[in-house]
């Protein structure tokens, strides 16, 4: 239901296995489902995380808001039990069931105890397969939704991601919330739920992390029961965003103390070449820590902010180059310019090696600390799949951080930083700062 | 994503519902008295060292509100022999992360790293508990941080404003009543001397806990404990750390806090009422499943009748913070659903609550309860920083190592009728504040 944030992908990038003792199985079912399976039988749980790929971004013309509200009602009435018998029967397995959606897919998380797993994957199969979407569950949570909304319309934060969004992508459905607007939601109907339903929950689009005490043939037995009977084939997923955008500055104005802000410029892509140079520039420059060039200038040494750093921002269907500070109204025009400086100065002079080698140091140190906790564990197969990354990457990641060279990240950052093209978003009463012309 | 040191206590409003997986806990005390926790996972290579002092917001003196998080942020400054900033960059080229949290009962620094570092974080950390050495330009730049979080976490959030102004109210002569980050007009006076007072007061081994949770043995803590923490000496001049206290309360407070940037207005209730105590934990014990009966979810009871049969609110909950070294909130909120009123809510829930006390509690969600706790403890052994936290705060609050270890058989054994009792006990409105957050007013 919550938009996860769009750095989720950035972060798994940090965060993929590597040299801890992660043993992936690969699990092949009948039914034609792959998965991937850590086993550990030293506590008797497993974690399940399934994605549908394509999300909220799926959501047909007009029906803004259907997959994200469908999503919320999965949980809400399944088979014969209503909302509350449906809760019910989970809690009193001490099961965890969860389900959100973001503009690249639709994610289903659980936890089940070894001792009642078949009736633990029986609940989670019929919010799946026959959720009820009955008219007072539709209603009930068609108004938290619109409560959503209204409340995302008063949010710094929200207010500078959703125009962020909207200058970036342009006409895509990334341009958009995913939660729909008070309109589009109040006309969705239960035949709109139901096609959502339809366009997402499919077999062809299904990604599968599972740790924990099970075995290869318990886990296929399970996916073929709880995803086998699904549609083949979902909706077709949407083209690829135009990101093309102009540098420059844009106010929100809000009556608010403190001016939020995100910034972004073109971003680059996964499978490209460069892009291990290219998140060891960012760490330099924005990036994991209090370490990095932007922490230091605009924190420690002028005390502009609590926080600022950038990230890859890497979806399925557009990359961008993403940043966020907030700064008194005051102050956030000093605090635009010193980033400014900051990127100018990077992609002109490139970073000194001392910088890089401690960013790979970290980069490669941090890298096998991710692998504690089957919940964890399963996210990151999951994602790792999702960006199409081959089971053995784990093996190999740390080699592509340390091929890494200072020449490499110059050159990088000559030819990705931007700094005219880098545009800030500003929500609050900036003192200083008015909209640039559009160009 | 970057270092933020976090205030804890407002994000950690939920119970902590589960008990602790003993046979991974080890602990014991140095002989400066300072105590040691170690919870043991060897499943993956990861250790996070700990150091949690009891010192927290409610212990600052009065008029230098927000100085405990204040030093908390100077700690990363120099010492005598780190530069500033060397201790996070050093933990960073080690492929770890480090960073520290203030509430009001504590003060917390922690590194995930490594777990061959363990000596490494212990050295530098035993080094700042004594030796760090400040400059004027630190305390100006770092103050306009904290005033910068300020401004992000409380003055662009009118329910953290509205959150302060209900403290404020509930705590008649306790320190509770003041924010953690603390007031806007003090934070701007703080100064060296303020940080440097609080930090020579509380910053010493027998006012410390050292928690280390992950890959690691309770020999090989120890050793490294003597080594880098065990030299350090006790300050013999460490205050009873005793506080001003509630006074019987006796006057219902009501309170309307108006924003334009409200949305969703809101009702909301908080009761002062028991926290856990060593040796008596069994009132809290019920309190806690008081907050998950009425509140817990779509099961609960606020949640059935305000929600599902009276469709009055969009969203109900309740809360309810056990571990606290003095008297803590019992929370219940309710959020009307647009064509109701705040009044019209805030007398549902009061019906809602009424008729609780009549109707008294669902044996099925009890059982519920009781059994999702005690799966927590299965579920808590793959997060072991977790338990980790948990010793922490206890430790912190007033609590021993038994009274956490004892814990889980307290809740299993609590009863209806304790529940009952810990209701009508909890819901007296004379200690009692009622808050609207409401829009502001459409002028015509």
């Amino acid at each position: 239901m919550k938009r996860v944030l769009i750095s989720i992908f950035a972060v798994l990038l940090y965060v993929l296995p590597v040299s801890a003792s992660v043993d992936i199985k690969e699990v092949k079912t009948e039914g034609g489902l792959t998965a991937w399976l850590v086993k550990d039988q030293s506590i008797p749980f497993m974690a399940l995380e399934i994605r549908f790929r394509g999300g909220a971004s799926l959501d047909a013309p007009g029906k803004r808001g259907a997959i994200n509200l469908m999503t919320a009602l999965l949980k809400e009435g399944a088979a014969d039990m209503d909302s509350r018998e449906y809760t019910r029967a989970v809690e009193g397995l001490a099961a965890s069931i969860s389900m959100g959606v973001d503009d690249d897919a639709l994610s289903l998380s659980a936890r089940f105890l070894t001792e009642n797993r078949d009736e633990a994957v029986a609940l989670l199969k019929a919010a799946i397969q026959e959720p009820r979407f009955d008219d007072d569950a539709i209603e009930r949570v068609r108004a938290q939704v619109l409560s959503g909304i209204e409340s995302d319309a008063k949010k710094p934060d929200e207010l500078a991601s959703r125009a962020m969004d909207r200058i970036a992508f342009g006409n895509h459905p990334y341009a958009t919330s995913l939660s729909g607007t008070l309109e589009s939601v109040a006309a969705l109907t239960k035949e709109d739920l139901i096609q959502a339903h339809s366009s997402v929950l499919a077999r062809d689009r299904i990604y599968i992390g599972a740790v924990g005490d099970i075995t290869e043939e318990e886990l296929s037995v399970l996916l073929d029961d709880l995803l086998g009977d699904l549609p083949a084939t979902g909706a077709p997923m949407p083209p690829a965003a135009e990101v093309d955008f102009a540098g420059g500055v844009t106010v929100v104005p809000f009556e608010t103390p403190q001016s939020v802000t995100r910034f972004a410029q073109r971003g680059i892509a996964q499978d490209h070449p460069d892009y291990f140079t290219a998140i060891v520039l960012n760490h330099v420059l924005g990036g994991g820590s209090s370490e990095s060039r932007l922490m230091d200038e605009v924190r420690a040494k002028r005390g502009l902010t609590y926080g600022v750093y950038s990230y890859l921002a890497n979806k399925d269907l557009g990359d961008i180059y993403v940043g966020a500070v907030s700064s008194a109204n005051d102050r956030i025009a000093e605090a635009i310019e010193v980033i400014r400086a900051e990127w100018e100065k990077a992609a002109s002079e490139g970073v000194t090696t001392e910088e890089v080698e401690n960013a790979k140091t970290y980069l490669t140190g941090a890298y096998p600390l991710r692998f504690d906790g089957n919940g964890r564990i399963a996210n990151i197969m999951v994602g790792m799949q999702l960006i199409d990354l081959p089971i053995d990457y784990i093996a190999t990641r740390n080699d592509r951080v340390d091929a890494v060279t200072v020449e490499g990240v110059k050159r990088v950052a000559g030819e990705l930083l931007d700094p005219d093209g880098l545009h800030f978003v500003v929500v609050g009463q900036p003192v200083g700062l008015e909209t640039t012309p559009a160009n | 994503m970057f270092r933020l040191t976090a205030i804890a206590a407002l994000a950690a409003l939920f119970p902590v519902l589960a008990g602790a997986s003993d046979e991974v806990v080890t602990t014991f005390t140095l002989d400066n008295g300072m105590d040691v926790v170690v919870v043991e996972d060897h499943r993956a290579p990861v250790v996070q060292h700990m150091l949690w002092y009891r010192a927290g917001s409610a212990d600052e003196p009065i008029g230098s509100s927000g100085v405990a998080h204040f030093l908390e942020h100077l700690l990363f400054k120099a010492t005598d022999t780190m530069a500033e900033g060397e201790l996070s960059s050093t933990v960073a080229r080690n492929g770890g992360r480090d960073n520290a949290f203030t509430s009001y009962d504590y003060t917390a620094y922690f590194q995930r790293v490594a777990a061959d570092r363990l000596g490494l974080m212990m050295k530098m950390e035993a080094d700042r508990m004594k030796n760090i050495r400040l400059t004027e330009n630190n305390i100006l730049t770092e103050r306009d941080v904290i005033i910068e979080e300020r401004n992000q976490r409380t003055e662009n959030n009118p329910g953290s404003l509205f959150g302060e102004q209900m403290n404020a109210a509930q705590y008649l002569n306790h320190r509770y009543g003041v924010p953690i980050i603390g007031w806007m007009h003090e934070m701007e006076t703080l100064d060296m001397e303020d940080a440097l007072g609080f930090y020579d007061i509380y910053y010493s081994p027998n006012n410390a806990i050292l928690v280390v949770s992950g890959d690691v043995t309770p020999e090989e803590v120890r050793a490294l404990a003597e080594e880098h923490y065990g030299k350090i000496p006790a300050n013999p001049e460490l205050p009873v750390r005793v506080r001003t206290q509630e006074p019987p309360q006796t006057a219902e407070r009501r309170l309307v806090y108006r924003d334009a940037r409200v949305a969703q207005p809101y009702v909301r209730r908080t009761y002062l009422a028991p926290e856990r105590d060593s040796g008596a934990q069994e009132q809290a014990a019920a309190l806690v499943f008081l907050s998950e009966i009425l509140g817990g979810g779509t099961t609960s009871f606020l949640t059935e009748e305000l929600q599902f049969d009276q469709q009055v609110a969009l969203f109900t909950g309740s809360f309810y913070r056990p571990v606290s070294l003095d008297d803590t909130t019992f929370n219940i909120i309710v959020a009307p659903r647009p064509d109701v009123t705040l009044q019209e809510a805030e007398d549902a829930m009061d019906a809602a609550l009424a008729k609780f006390l009549e109707t008294g509690v669902d044996a099925e969600q009890l059982e519920r309860i009781k059994f999702q706790i005690r799966a927590d403890q299965i579920y808590a052994r793959d997060d072991v920083d977790r338990i980790a936290n948990r010793y922490g705060q206890a430790l912190t609050s007033g609590l021993t190592v038994e009274d956490v270890q004892a814990w889980p058989d307290i809740l299993q054994a609590v009863t209806e009728e304790d529940i009952m009792a810990a209701a009508r006990d909890v819901f007296d409105k004379r200690a009692s504040v009622t808050g609207w957050l409401m829009r502001e007013e459409v002028t015509q």
